[in-house]
């Protein structure tokens, strides 16, 4: 089990013709992801690695002769929004946005019109996400021998707002005989189509997940609303957390951006030190060094190392 | 992108929002001027991107024409925080029956902005939401319906204004959450919002910043307040390490580098990243006692150039002694060619890539390929078993010792 994919998901790569489209079209076929088309307006009737391109995604969908479950859209910023609404009214209910630097105002409608039309965002700004062994949905753990290598099937749900990171975090969870149940690159912006607490529902459902693990930074009230979320659920699931970026908390460092663009400290709920005591208060573990993660989750678990 | 006062004026009356006659000026005489054509006691504002500046004599009150000038010819030369003025705004001294506060922001949990007012104007709302809680109204709107009047009229009952303030507030506030979603601001602050003692409401003072990413299609609003677009507003100069970073990154579009040192002084220079790479890789560094010299990121698939630039300015930067070389599992970018690069960077400076890199620590693609270059110039390298945290430890140990 898992959330989100699974074996017969299919979908669409939106903006399939671009470089990096071309490449992550490749590493999900290789992996055993269903790609039933590509949409570029303009360039109808070519295909990548044999998926067949469209100019439109309602052209996508009647080829495929069926409901397709997902879209990863790679398009630039001035067309993302205009894209994943196409994608929301042709009835495709998870979409993965990859492209970064979209305003702010152009996601937040996007995310409004997916919950009215009861679609759900991934991103922007991330690498989407994984289900080992079964499905890989966007550039997630790069090419499927690389990915193979980091996620193996395992107990443990992953969430990061950083890609790399997820795959780093990952990895050290196979190589530590754990492994992923599912894992989620949800994006580094400062407006994200899923939060942390809004996947948690979804893991708590999971038979398959026994533990989840969190990358954080500091930056927004995300982890806030995990906390609230972890206090108003009796989840059944531990929750282990690393904060990266507590440098940022030094005086001269205020206001400035790093990593990613929603990792600025605007105000005081938004540094590291007080996110981590938030968690803490919510009975989160948040571990001090990056390779502590791996025994932290066994520790709940009660697995003996 | 933060915007000075007197654009954030211009923005609030473009979109129908009354503000008080007030005169813009880069000198002493031109504050003379506009005194003279406001007519009566005027009040002189230093024009800086940074608070506290009524605290450190930017604002100053005069009843002359000839008062507004010697003001003004301080005010110009006071550096506040760091910062010059860019000028002086020069506003008519108001009679305020009462001051408000009007101010949309973005709620990242809702996903909406958020609409926010309070009949405490001022001071900073959030002391304000703190300490009165009950004299603050809040409320979202939509991203994709249009924003109506009666939205902006519940936030502002809700701390209990009635009367024809209510009414007069009422188009202050719905728009300026209008104009929030059509400008891409990520904060459009009124503060104070002041009721005249005629019962008229003006814009005293406004806050304005407007989203970075949404520059481009906000051209024409920043051609009308003359901004040129190379005008970044950065909280600070950047220095000469990261203009130069800046420049190699440009003049090569395959891959993105990154560097900043402002607030960094160490003797270990940092050629890492991706973005959450780079920040848990920094804090791996110091919490070991290690003194990073910068910090930096690199991602997507930059050029062996690309590396070996970044590299070389780390290490030409002033107490540099070693570099580390540390990302997170990389599938885009590639670890022989980053590998490559920084060994160039060690040779055209004639260092010794063996002395010279601490530590290299990039595991993913292209490994193999990658550690048998930094094996053949001697350089420790590690994969993926050994941790981020590990790596920095390592590196902090070759240039510090072991810690006692």
């Amino acid at each position: 089990m898992s959330i989100l994919l699974a074996e017969d998901f299919t979908f669409i790569v939106q903006g399939i013709t671009g470089r990096e489209a071309v490449n992550l079209t490749r590493e999900c076929l290789d992996y055993g992801s269903k790609v039933v088309g590509g949409v570029t307006p303009g360039r109808k009737g070519r295909d990548v690695h044999g998926v067949p391109v469209f100019d439109t995604v309602a052209q996508a969908v009647e080829h495929h002769g069926a409901p397709v479950n997902g879209s990863v859209v790679t398009v630039p910023p001035a067309f993302t929004k205009d894209a994943v609404l196409e994608a929301i009214e042709n009835g495709i209910e998870l979409i993965v946005i990859v492209t970064e630097r979209i305003p702010r105002g152009d996601v937040a409608q996007m995310v409004e019109l997916a919950g009215m039309r009861g679609a759900r965002i991934i991103g922007p700004n991330c690498l989407g996400l994984i289900v080992p062994g079964v499905c890989k949905m966007g550039g997630i753990g790069g090419p499927a021998k690389d990915a193979a290598k980091a996620y193996a099937p395992g107990p443990v749900g992953v969430m990061s707002r950083s890609g790399g990171m997820t795959t780093e975090i990952s990895s050290s969870l196979t190589q530590a005989g754990l492994g992923v149940s599912t894992a989620v690159s949800i994006g580094g912006d400062a407006i994200i189509g899923s939060t942390y607490a809004e996947l948690m529902a979804l893991f708590e459902a999971d038979p398959e997940t026994q533990a989840i693990v969190i990358y954080t930074e500091p930056g927004g009230r995300m982890e806030a609303q995990l906390s609230e979320w972890v206090a108003e659920h009796s989840s059944r699931l531990p929750i282990i957390a690393f904060m990266a970026g507590k440098f940022m908390d030094e005086e001269e460092m205020k206001g400035m951006s790093f990593g990613h663009a929603g990792t600025i400290v605007e105000g005081i709920q938004d540094t590291a030190t007080e996110k981590i005591a938030r968690l803490e208060a919510a009975g989160i573990r948040v571990v001090e060094r990056i390779d502590e993660i791996p025994d932290a989750v066994k520790d709940r678990l009660g697995v003996t190392a | 992108m933060r915007f000075y006062e007197y654009e954030s004026r211009k923005i609030v009356e473009r979109a129908g929002i009354p503000v008080t006659k007030y005169g813009f000026c880069t000198t002493a005489g031109e504050a003379r001027q506009a005194a003279e054509e406001i007519g009566g006691p005027v009040v002189i504002k230093s024009q800086v991107l940074t608070g506290g500046r009524m605290k450190a004599g930017g604002v100053k009150f005069a009843d002359t024409p000839e008062e507004a000038e010697a003001h003004a010819a301080e005010i110009l030369a006071l550096e506040i925080n760091g910062h010059m003025p860019r000028g002086v705004l020069v506003d008519p001294k108001a009679e305020v029956a009462q001051e408000y506060y009007a101010g949309v922001v973005w709620d990242g949990t809702a996903k909406r902005p958020l609409m926010l007012f309070s009949d405490m104007g001022g001071i900073d709302i959030e002391q304000v939401a703190e300490e009165h809680p009950d004299h603050v109204g809040r409320g979202h709107v939509s991203n994709l319906l249009p924003i109506s009047d009666f939205e902006a009229k519940q936030v502002i009952a809700a701390t209990g204004v009635s009367g024809s303030e209510l009414n007069r507030a009422t188009p202050v506030l719905a728009r300026l959450a209008r104009l929030f979603r059509d400008n891409d601001m990520t904060l459009a602050e009124i503060n104070p919002l002041a009721k005249l003692a005629d019962g008229t409401f003006v814009a005293l003072d406004a806050h304005m910043e407007m989203e970075n990413e949404a520059k481009p299609r906000q051209k024409a609003l920043l051609a009308e307040l003359g901004i040129a677009e190379d005008d970044n507003r950065e909280p600070y100069e950047p220095s000469e390490f990261e203009r130069n970073v800046a420049a190699i990154d440009a003049a090569d579009h395959r891959g993105v580098i990154q560097g900043k040192d402002h607030g960094f002084a160490g003797n270990l220079g940092l050629v890492i990243g991706a973005g959450g790479g780079s920040l848990t890789l920094t804090d791996a560094v110091r919490s070991q006692g290690g003194r990073p010299a910068n910090y930096s990121e690199i991602g997507g698939n930059p050029s062996v150039a690309k590396a070996c630039g970044l590299a070389k300015e780390v290490l030409n930067k002033d107490g540099v002694e070693k570099i580390a070389v540390m990302m997170s599992i990389v599938s885009n970018t590639r670890v022989d060619i980053v590998a490559r690069g920084v060994i160039k960077a060690c040779l055209e400076l004639g260092k010794d890539p063996e002395e010279t890199i601490a530590i290299f620590r990039i595991p993913g693609a292209w490994e193999e390929e990658g550690f048998k270059t930094l094996e053949r110039y001697g350089v420790e390298y590690c994969d993926r078993s050994v941790s981020m945290w590990e790596a920095a430890r390592r590196a902090v140990e070759k240039i510090q010792g072991a810690p006692e």
